[in-house]
C-alpha cells in the first residue's frame, strides 16, 4: 500500500539523489539495502512524512502524503507510522513508561497505561517500566525503542539501521522482534540497513 | 502527561540552572512585592492618621518635624506655643476644628498626650472598657498600649519626662487608668490620652508653686505643643497658613505637603531598591533564556524524535514556551511568598519599635501586575529558544545520528 514514483531529492547544491519506483503491499516485510549515502534514510524519511522530496509522488495507504500540509501531516504520521531509530533516542529523564506515554500524548492517542503495560510485556521489558533508559542494558533499550514505535499500533513500522553496532545474535534478535511486532499489529515493516547479516530474514528486498 | 508535566520534567532534569533562574526571579519579585506592601501600607497609614487634619500649628522649627510630632507622634516636638493661640485659632472663621495637644511625657515608651475629648472622637475611637477621663490625672490607654503593658482600667502609672526610649525623671503624680480604647488602626492606638490639664498639673507640681500670685502667673504662662486644625472651607488653604506663619512664635505645616515631601525623600531609596529588583528580574530573564537556549543543543534529538512521534512544530514551540512560563510562574509565586514573609518580618520589627503599621497578611492589586510582568519575562526569554525548536529540521537531525 506504499507506492513511490519518480522520487528525487536534492540536498543543497548537490546532484539530485534519484530513487527507484517502489511498491509495497499491506503486511509485507521489506528490507532496503544499500551503502551509506545511497538514499535509504531519505526514502524512509519520505514515506514517514518527515521529508518532502524535491520531485516525485508518494502514496501511503492511499494517502498522497505530499499533499498533506503541516499539522495534518504530523497527525497522520503520529497515527500511522512507528519509527525505530539507530540511536534509539529515548528521552533520558523520562521513565520507560513515560517514554511510551509521550508517544501516545504526541500522537493525540488516549494515554492508556494498560496498553503501555501490554506493549512492554510483549517485548519482555514490563519489569523495567519505572526505570530510566540509562538504567537499562543496550538490549533492553532496543526493546523499549521498539515498544515506543508500536504502542500506537501503527500501520507502518519503520526501522533505520536497527542492527548497526550489534553483535550477530543481538542483530538477529532485533530483526525478529521487529517482524514479530509488525505481525502482532498487522503492520507493514520496512527496515533500512547496510547490514548484510539480516538479508536472509526478508523475502522482499529493495537494493539501492 | 501534558504540556505542563512534560516541561516540568525538562526543568527538573536541569536542577542547577532551574534553581538559579527561580532564585533570581524570586528575589526580584520578592523585593518588589516587599516595597509595594511596605510603601502602600505606610502611605495608607499616614493618610489615615492625617485624615481630616489640614494644618498642624506649633512652634517655629522644621515643618516636617512639626507634622511628624504633631500627627504621627514620631519626632520630638518643635517646642510649645502659648495657650492664647488656641483661642485665636478656634475663633477664626476659616477653622472648623482646632484640637490642642500637650506633649512632653511618656510612659514605658508610649507618649502621653494631653488632649480634649474631640481628639479621640476625631479618629472615631471607641471605648472598649471603662469610661473617658473627666478629671485631671485620669488617663485612657490606646489599644496597643493596653495590650503591650497589660495594664487595664484601675491601673496606676507615673509619667516620665521626655519622649524617647530612654525616659527621663519620673514625675511624682500618678495617673489612674479609667478607660481603654478599642483598636482603631490609627495613631491613637499607640497613645496614652489624658486631659491637657493633667499635663499642666504634672509640670506645675514639679515646680511647686506656693502662693496665689505664682499660681496666677503659671496659669497665664500655660502652653500647648501643637494645634491640629481642620479648615471650614478649602479656601482657607490659601490664606490661613500665611496668616499663622506671619506671627512670630507660630508655624503652620500642611500634612499633605509635608508628607508628599517626605515620600519624595524616602522615594529615592525606594526607587534605588526598585532598580535593584529590576536588575534581578532582568538577570532572571537572561538566566531563563540561557538555560533554555543552551539546553536546545542537547535536546535537538529529543525534539526531532517528538516530531517523528507526531508532534507538530507548534507543539515544540509550545513546549519551550511552557518551560519559560512554568519557570516564571513558579519564580514569581515563590517571590510573592517571599515578599509577604519579609513584610511580616519587617512588620514584627516595626512593632518592636512601637510603630506597628506593616503586615505581610495583606494583598495589594499591584501584586497582580508584578505577577504579570514576571510571566512576561518568562514568555520573552523563551521566545527565541521556542522559535529554534519550532524550526527543528527533523529529517536532517535524525539522519545525523
Amino acid at each position: 500500500m506504499i507506492a513511490v514514483r519518480g522520487l528525487a531529492h536534492r540536498y543543497g547544491a548537490a546532484q539530485a539523489l534519484r530513487l527507484p519506483d517502489w511498491k509495497v503491499a499491506q503486511g509485507e516485510r521489506w528490507l532496503i539495502l544499500g551503502r551509506s549515502g545511497s538514499g535509504k534514510t531519505t526514502l524512509l524519511h519520505v514515506i514517514a512524512g518527515l521529508l518532502r522530496p524535491s520531485e516525485g509522488d508518494v502514496s501511503v495507504f492511499g494517502e498522497n502524503i505530499l499533499k498533506l500540509e503541516g499539522t495534518r501531516l504530523d497527525r497522520w504520521r503520529g497515527a500511522t507510522v512507528g519509527i525505530v531509530l539507530q540511536a534509539l533516542h529515548l528521552v533520558k529523564h523520562l521513565s520507560v513508561r513515560d517514554n511510551l506515554r509521550l508517544a501516545q500524548y504526541l500522537a493525540h492517542a488516549p494515554q492508556d497505561d494498560a496498553r503501555i503495560a501490554d506493549t512492554l510485556g510483549a517485548l519482555g521489558v514490563a519489569a523495567k517500566s519505572a526505570r530510566r533508559p540509562s538504567e537499562l542494558s543496550q538490549g533492553e533499550q532496543q526493546r523499549v525503542a521498539i515498544a515506543r514505535a508500536v504502542v500506537n499500533r501503527p500501520k507502518l513500522l519503520l526501522a533505520d539501521e536497527p542492527t548497526a553496532n550489534l553483535d550477530d545474535a543481538a542483530a538477529a534478535s532485533v530483526v525478529d522482534l521487529l517482524a514479530e511486532q509488525a505481525a502482532r499489529h498487522g503492520a507493514t515493516l520496512v527496515v533500512a540497513t547496510h547490514d548484510a547479516r539480516v538479508k536472509a530474514k526478508f523475502r522482499e528486498r529493495l537494493e539501492l | 502527561m501534558n504540556l505542563a508535566t512534560l516541561s516540568a520534567g525538562y526543568l527538573r532534569a536541569r536542577p542547577l540552572q532551574t534553581t538559579l533562574s527561580l532564585m533570581l526571579l524570586a528575589l526580584g519579585v520578592g523585593t518588589i512585592v516587599l516595597l509595594v506592601l511596605v510603601v502602600s501600607q505606610l502611605e495608607e497609614r499616614m493618610q489615615r492618621d492625617a485624615r481630616g487634619i489640614d494644618l498642624v500649628v506649633g512652634a517655629k522649627g522644621s515643618p516636617m518635624q512639626l507634622m511628624l510630632s504633631g500627627i504621627y507622634h514620631l519626632d520630638a516636638p518643635t517646642g510649645n506655643i502659648p495657650l492664647s493661640a488656641v483661642g485665636l485659632l478656634a475663633k477664626n472663621r476659616m477653622v472648623r476644628k482646632a484640637i490642642p495637644l500637650a506633649l512632653g511625657d511618656s510612659w514605658r515608651g508610649n507618649r502621653i498626650v494631653g488632649a480634649p475629648k474631640i481628639y479621640a472622637e476625631h479618629y472615631g475611637a471607641e471605648l472598649r472598657a471603662g469610661r473617658f477621663y473627666d478629671k485631671p490625672m485620669e488617663a485612657v490607654l490606646g489599644a496597643e498600649v493596653a495590650a503591650r503593658t497589660g495594664v487595664g482600667v484601675g491601673g496606676k502609672f507615673k509619667g516620665a519626662h521626655g519622649l524617647g526610649s530612654e525616659p527621663g525623671d519620673e514625675h511624682e503624680n500618678e495617673y489612674t487608668v479609667v478607660g481603654v480604647l478599642a483598636k482603631s488602626g490609627a495613631v491613637i492606638d499607640r497613645l496614652v490620652l489624658t486631659s491637657i490639664e493633667s499635663v499642666w498639673h504634672v509640670h506645675e507640681e514639679h515646680q511647686g508653686p506656693e502662693d496665689e500670685s505664682d499660681r496666677k502667673a503659671l496659669e497665664a504662662a500655660r502652653e500647648v505643643t501643637v494645634v491640629l486644625v481642620q479648615y471650614a472651607s478649602p479656601l482657607a488653604a490659601a490664606t490661613l497658613p500665611r496668616q499663622i506663619n506671619s506671627q512670630s512664635e507660630l508655624q503652620a505645616a500642611s500634612p499633605a505637603y509635608e508628607s508628599a515631601r517626605l515620600f519624595r525623600i524616602v522615594g529615592v531609596g525606594v526607587e534605588a531598591l526598585q532598580g535593584f529588583a529590576l536588575v534581578l528580574i532582568v538577570a532572571a530573564a537572561l538566566s531563563v533564556f540561557i538555560a533554555l537556549y543552551t539546553a536546545l543543543e542537547e535536546r535537538r534529538y529529543d525534539l526531532a524524535v517528538m516530531r517523528a512521534l507526531g508532534a507538530s512544530p507548534a507543539r515544540l514551540f509550545g513546549l519551550l514556551m511552557a518551560e519559560g512560563v512554568v519557570l516564571a510562574l513558579l519564580g514569581a509565586l515563590i517571590g510573592l511568598g517571599l515578599g509577604h514573609v519579609l513584610a511580616s518580618v519587617f512588620g514584627v520589627w516595626l512593632e518592636s519599635q512601637q510603630h506597628g503599621a506593616v503586615t505581610g497578611l495583606e494583598w495589594r492589586p499591584e501584586e497582580l501586575w508584578v505577577l504579570a510582568v514576571a510571566l512576561g519575562v518568562g514568555v520573552v526569554a523563551a521566545l527565541l529558544p521556542a522559535w529554534r525548536a519550532y524550526r527543528t529540521d527533523v529529517s536532517r537531525t535524525l539522519a545525523q545520528g
